[in-house]
């Protein structure tokens, strides 16, 4: 897997962190995404593919 | 099969049964995701039923959220007045870059992070509510002592608002959101509100003070009107959506008690369940509204520049195509994805937050009054039928 994640076009819902926190966290100041890990265990791609379609904003992207 | 509607429809808000959209909604949606819609003020515009295109709508940056480009869908006692008053901090009404401004300032304050360590303080406080709640005469009304009060006193303590104060904004709140209130009402009570607000931002710029609003004026980023529009904004969302939410949700789940025992006596399930009612209710049910910047072509039509769009969520949370079998309530099905928080860049700020609240209050309610039932016949409970934010006005119960 290949995540990227904009964090200019986030708008920190934090749907991504909810929905996987070992891959997803959100900065302390802005809220924004962070990218734990850009390449997770095959085990985690099901929920990786749900926090990209719940991204409200389309900061997310997975290949 | 039904026909499409062949003249333009207008925005349907009387709910015949008490959890559905308007009927005509779901028969509309099956002939097609977009209708031509006569708005209020006379604008011909559109209507969005289905879910894949509210959800490309809501995503796209061809089209505004601006007040002064959109039309009202319903007769609205401020119309044709609002732009001037709301304050230039109510974000919620402005397009990038300017709401990024906004935004950015806030999101770190309502991350999940953040929420998870406000759940101690929640717990506590629907506690001390459940059991005054038991100490309290039978029937009680549930909308006062339990479902406005807990995100009320939550959002209070965050924003920095003095919860003593409450009685007036409450009130000033409810007029804002009524459709029946005269224009007078509403103007004296936006008004009301946002002088309030003001003396508190200019009392928190005298004291600082170490919760949001104060953390807020100590970062030198907003004026003071800004700051007014902001905490506004604020406080109406915070506690008029979850409010609703916890009524309402509880009205439908003591309506199949099926469902509700799952809720109480399965931990697993909260978290899904939430997200269920939040699909199944919609209560955010008479906007939101975009208008097209440029021509668009959606769904085989095309939408002109300048032509607003009206969203029907709780017709594009039933949709069929998204979610199978969707006028049952099922807290097992998988349900995220609704549209209940809006999608694109305005989607709820304060979600998380609402979460955490609704997977505390819920089971807790349920697990502390395991007896809890309608205290009047289901079709006497006061429903919020002409408001801008749907749910009970009053839900009698007892135990």
């Amino acid at each position: 897997m290949d995540i990227k994640a904009d964090t200019d076009r986030c708008i920190g819902a934090g749907m991504c962190a909810l929905t996987v926190p070992e891959v997803f966290d959100q900065s302390e100041e802005e809220g924004t995404v962070v990218l734990l890990d850009a390449d997770p265990p095959a085990s985690r791609e099901t929920a990786v593919r749900k926090a990209v379609q719940l991204c409200p904003s389309g900061a997310l992207s997975v290949s | 099969m039904t026909e499409a509607p062949s003249r333009p429809v207008t925005f349907p808000t009387a709910r015949r049964h008490l959890f559905d959209p308007p009927g005509e909604v779901l028969q509309w949606q099956r002939q097609g995701a977009l209708h031509r819609m006569t708005f209020a003020d006379g604008h011909l515009g559109w209507l969005l039923t289905g879910h894949a295109a509210a959800r490309a709508v809501l995503a796209d940056n061809r089209f505004s959220n601006r007040t002064e480009l959109t039309h009202p869908p319903v007769a609205h006692p401020l119309a044709g007045q609002e732009n001037r008053q709301l304050p230039p901090g109510f974000f919620l009404r402005t397009d990038q870059p300017e709401h990024t401004r906004f935004r950015r300032l806030l999101t770190g304050q309502f991350t999940v992070r953040r929420m998870r360590q406000l759940e101690p303080r929640i717990e506590e406080i629907t506690s001390d509510h459940l059991d005054a709640m038991e100490r309290g005469d039978r029937p009680a009304d549930l909308v006062q002592a339990f479902a406005l009060p807990i995100p009320s006193l939550v959002i209070c303590e965050l924003l920095g608002v003095p919860y003593g104060d409450r009685a007036q904004f409450q009130r000033d709140s409810a007029a804002l959101l009524n459709l029946d209130s005269s224009a007078e009402r509403m103007g004296a009570a936006l008004v009301d509100l946002m002088a309030y607000m003001r003396d508190l931002v200019l009392r928190k710029r005298a004291e600082p003070a170490d919760d949001l609003l104060g953390g807020l004026v100590a970062s030198g980023e907003l004026d003071d009107e800004e700051l007014t529009g902001v905490a506004l904004l604020l406080l109406i969302a915070g506690h008029e959506t979850t409010a609703n939410m916890l009524a309402l949700g509880t009205f439908a789940l003591l309506r199949d008690p099926a469902q509700l025992a799952l809720l109480r006596d399965d931990p697993a399930v909260v978290d899904n369940a939430v997200e269920e009612l939040l699909r199944y209710l919609t209560i955010i049910h008479m906007g939101p509204v975009r208008t097209a910047l440029e021509d668009v072509e959606l769904d085989g039509h095309l939408i002109r520049a300048g032509e607003s769009v009206a969203f029907s969520l709780p017709a594009a949370n039933r949709d069929p195509e998204r979610f199978d079998d969707p006028d049952t309530l099922d807290v097992t099905r998988p349900a995220t994805g609704h549209l209940s928080f809006g999608h694109g860049i305005h989607q709820c700020l304060g979600q998380q937050l609402a979460r955490t609240e609704m997977r505390i209050a819920y089971p807790a309610l349920l697990r502390r009054f395991p007896g809890l039932r309608l205290a009047v016949p289901a079709e006497e409970v006061p429903m919020r039928s002409h408001m801008t934010i749907y749910g009970v006005h009053r839900l009698p119960v007892t135990w």
